[in-house]
């Protein structure tokens, strides 16, 4: 084998590269976070499954009707209505910004970016009196 | 072939290292840009695209400019600029990758630039642009490239390449039209509501482009082993010559129907622009300073004596690239937002952050231009 | 051998197209039959409109801003205190500066005189053929069917070709985090992120569950008045029947929905 050495130490840079994220993550914690729901309320919008695999694309779904088609009621299918709004209906009942969505969205080291205009809601903590923004 | 822009002079690479570390430098203030919002530039509400926006402009015009070598030598079969075509067609490249760049960093929210393709919207002239500009990126660097591979293993181009050299010709019209149309249909903007914009970017372009490469092809033969050939310099010369004529004659003719019509929002701007505008004058020295210029550089070119001499040709070259580089790089947009449309004047200064990432996106293209040009004269060296 | 690698590519692209397929059948399937509605209570205007009555806006010039103010708390627009940074969708100005190129130094004595000088009150013109919703390349403003103009702040990228387009200067980007500069936020609307532009949406967050606009609501003396210009009874329409009225920049072809009262 020509250039042995060099080939060697590429092959090494290159598995060091891929394996990264392995190395990044170990130690970190694996079992999922305790997530508070924050509401004496039994159900959501929708069931419990598919808000947990599917809020995000039911939020766009929501954001898009409201914001381009001027409709803001959602009806779900047991026929309930919902004024489609993240800042003024989900979080009247997740009070916590920090201790639902964030222990969970950490935990996956996701990052959207609704927060960003929406007003998280007051938290109760009194944890140094820290806002959102 | 690339493999050949790793091996060069002490200089070569110390000019590399120089670039790449204005183009560090220019990325810094740019994530100081991301961090902070483009409140860190000059712009403000009513001057609201300003240094980014006017360099984009211009170096389309630098871009397009291959077009005056492509179009001689493969449409008229014309031998003189057989040697240099490739350099205007890399040229090309580079001067699409910095307008490109200056678009990316000119965003607001350029972590969102894709929704151009995911929600694409033929109405808009910006959507348009961006297509033709990637259009003309892809065609001169698969054009370049492949005529240059054949170059390099001695054998005649392939004969599949031609009908993407003859697309290449009307598109690099098309990349300086579109984007004059960017300014050229927007109602409440008397400085650039004028049929005349695209006409006057071409001109100014083919002026502005093949200056740029005799300087460069003035510096390959008094610094390197490469002559483009005294006969294709002064092919150039002439088409800088022609077109900076008319490209000035375009000016008068905006100039003539401003003033002798009358109309205040067509008016102000230009008043502003020259002379000044209730005390305002931000922008008179550079207008002036590109009028002398172009009178500097038409006096030079026009004259078979001084443009036949390198040393006057380089100084004529220089007066008009710099001179084309004040209009259309900071004249140009900045006036279309002064005055406002509601006749009010917020002036415009470059800051500092916004200074350094416009040289960074410069280096960067500069620093493609010398790989890129690297590789082509070590391939015509080994050739030849 | 070719023919078992052919087909293994066949069922292989099959399968490809299949997990393509998969998320599209879920998200119909699995949702149930959602359905999605206009509030009861909503304003369902077809095609709604300003009436700025000047000869009423008499409170300006003691320093009125009860419009502005309104405005700027019910939509969290930050206060830059500086020109540059500045956000307004809705704002005072003066005549020559709100028409420009229809000042004569006669109407200027009129306006001294019969309307004391009073400064105009300027915003986005909800046109009916705006520039800014054909310059930009992403469809983050669009005109809806009742003919406002709105912003999608989720879409926006900030190129700023709607800032040029405005022939009205009624467009305005976030140049930084307006976060910070807003006095006291509005829990019921959303602030801005930096590098989206903004403008006035004739609120319609409000029209939408049977509220109107915040401007409007304001004005004690009644100068701003909103309506349907396709309801012939509406008091738009009526004020447009009996009083002359006038439009900032008609001949720009954009048809502008705001009509003054001098």
């Amino acid at each position: 084998m020509y250039n042995a050495g060099k080939i060697i130490i590429g092959i090494v840079i290159f598995l060091a590269l891929i394996t990264a994220p392995f190395w990044y993550n170990l130690g970190r914690p694996s079992a999922p976070p305790k997530l508070e729901i924050g509401t004496q309320e039994k159900q959501c919008v929708e069931s419990k499954a598919f808000m947990q695999a599917k809020h995000m694309v039911l939020l766009d779904q929501w954001r898009d009707e409201v914001v381009r088609d001027g409709k803001r009621i959602y009806v779900n299918s047991t026929g309930k209505q919902f004024n489609m709004s993240l800042q003024n209906t989900c979080t009247k009942c997740h009070s916590s910004k920090t201790k639902f969505c964030d222990r969970c969205h950490t935990y996956l080291n996701v990052a959207p970016n609704c927060w960003d205009c929406h007003i998280a809601p007051k938290e109760q903590e009194k944890l140094a009196g820290r806002s959102d923004k | 072939m690339l493999e050949k822009a790793l091996r060069g002079n002490k200089s070569y690479f110390a000019w590399i290292g120089f670039l790449l570390i204005l183009v560090g430098m220019g990325f810094g203030f740019y994530l100081r840009q991301l961090g902070f919002g483009l409140g860190i530039t000059g712009m403000s509400r009513d001057v609201s695209w300003g240094l980014y926006i006017g360099q984009f402009t211009f170096l389309v015009g630098v871009a397009a400019s291959a077009v005056m070598l492509v179009l001689p030598y493969y449409l008229h079969n014309y031998k003189v600029f057989g040697k240099i075509t490739i350099l205007g067609e890399f040229l090309a490249v580079a001067a699409v990758t910095m307008c490109l760049s200056f678009i990316v960093v000119d965003l607001g929210r350029p972590d969102r630039a894709f929704n151009v393709l995911l929600y694409p919207t033929p109405n808009s002239v910006l959507f348009w642009d961006m297509v033709v500009l990637n259009g003309y990126l892809f065609l001169n660097i698969f054009v370049g490239w492949t005529v240059l591979e054949s170059e390099a293993k001695s054998v005649p181009p392939p004969k599949w390449i031609k009908p993407f050299i003859y697309l290449s010709i009307p598109w690099a019209v098309s990349i300086h039209t579109v984007t004059a149309f960017l300014y050229a249909g927007l109602p409440g903007r008397g400085f650039w509501l004028s049929a005349i914009m695209a006409p006057r970017f071409l001109g100014s372009a083919f002026a502005a482009g093949p200056a740029l490469l005799i300087l460069i092809c003035l510096f390959l033969r008094k610094y390197t082993k490469f002559d483009a050939g005294w006969e294709a310099i002064q092919s150039l010369a002439k088409i800088v010559t022609y077109a900076m004529i008319i490209s000035v004659f375009f000016v008068l003719c905006e100039l003539f129907t401003v003033f002798y019509s009358q109309i205040p929002e067509h008016m102000y701007h230009f008043l502003y622009l020259f002379v000044g505008l209730h005390g305002h004058s931000g922008l008179v020295p550079w207008m002036w300073a590109s009028t002398v210029l172009a009178a500097i550089a038409l006096i030079i070119m026009i004259n078979p004596k001084t443009r036949n001499s390198p040393g006057t040709l380089a100084i004529g070259c220089a007066a008009v690239f710099f001179s084309l580089w004040i209009e259309k790089g900071i004249t140009l947009v900045i006036t279309g937002y002064i005055p406002s449309p509601l006749e009010t004047i917020t002036e415009y200064h470059a800051t500092l952050p916004e200074i350094g990432i416009v040289i960074g996106v410069w280096a960067l293209g500069f620093l493609i231009m010398s790989v890129l040009y690297k590789v082509a004269l070590s391939v015509k060296a080994e050739s030849a | 051998m070719d023919d078992t690698r052919r087909s293994f590519l066949k069922i292989a692209g099959l399968s490809m197209l299949g997990f393509g397929a998969k998320p599209v059948v879920d998200a119909v399937a699995g949702t149930g039959d959602p359905k999605f509605e206009k509030d009861s209570k909503a304003f369902n205007g077809k095609r709604w409109a300003m009436v700025v009555d000047q000869q009423k806006c008499l409170k300006a010039k003691e320093g009125c801003k009860d419009c502005v103010t309104a405005c700027n708390s019910a939509h969290n627009i930050p206060e830059f205190n500086n020109p540059k940074d500045e956000i307004k969708w809705i704002w005072q100005t003066s005549f020559e500066h709100a028409f420009p190129g229809q000042e004569n130094p006669y109407l200027d004595e009129y306006i001294k005189k019969s309307l004391k000088g009073l400064p105009f009150m300027v915003l986005c013109n909800h046109c009916d053929n705006p520039p800014c919703v054909r310059v930009c390349p992403v469809q983050a403003t669009f005109r809806r069917p009742d003919g406002i103009v709105v912003m999608d702040y989720h879409r926006c990228i900030g190129c700023r070709f709607c800032m040029a387009a405005c022939p009205y200067g009624a467009r305005n980007l976030n140049w930084r985090d307006p976060r910070p500069f807003i006095k006291k936020e509005n829990p019921e609307y959303p602030t801005r992120t930096r590098g989206v532009v903004e403008k006035c949406n004739f609120c319609s967050e409000l029209l939408a569950v049977g509220k109107m606009p915040a401007c409007v609501d304001a004005c004690k003396d009644k100068a701003l008045v909103f309506g349907d210009l396709e309801d012939p009874n509406s008091e738009v329409r009526e004020l447009l029947r009996s009083r002359p009225t006038i439009q900032r920049k008609p001949q720009l072809g954009t048809r502008p929905q705001i009509y003054y009262i001098l």
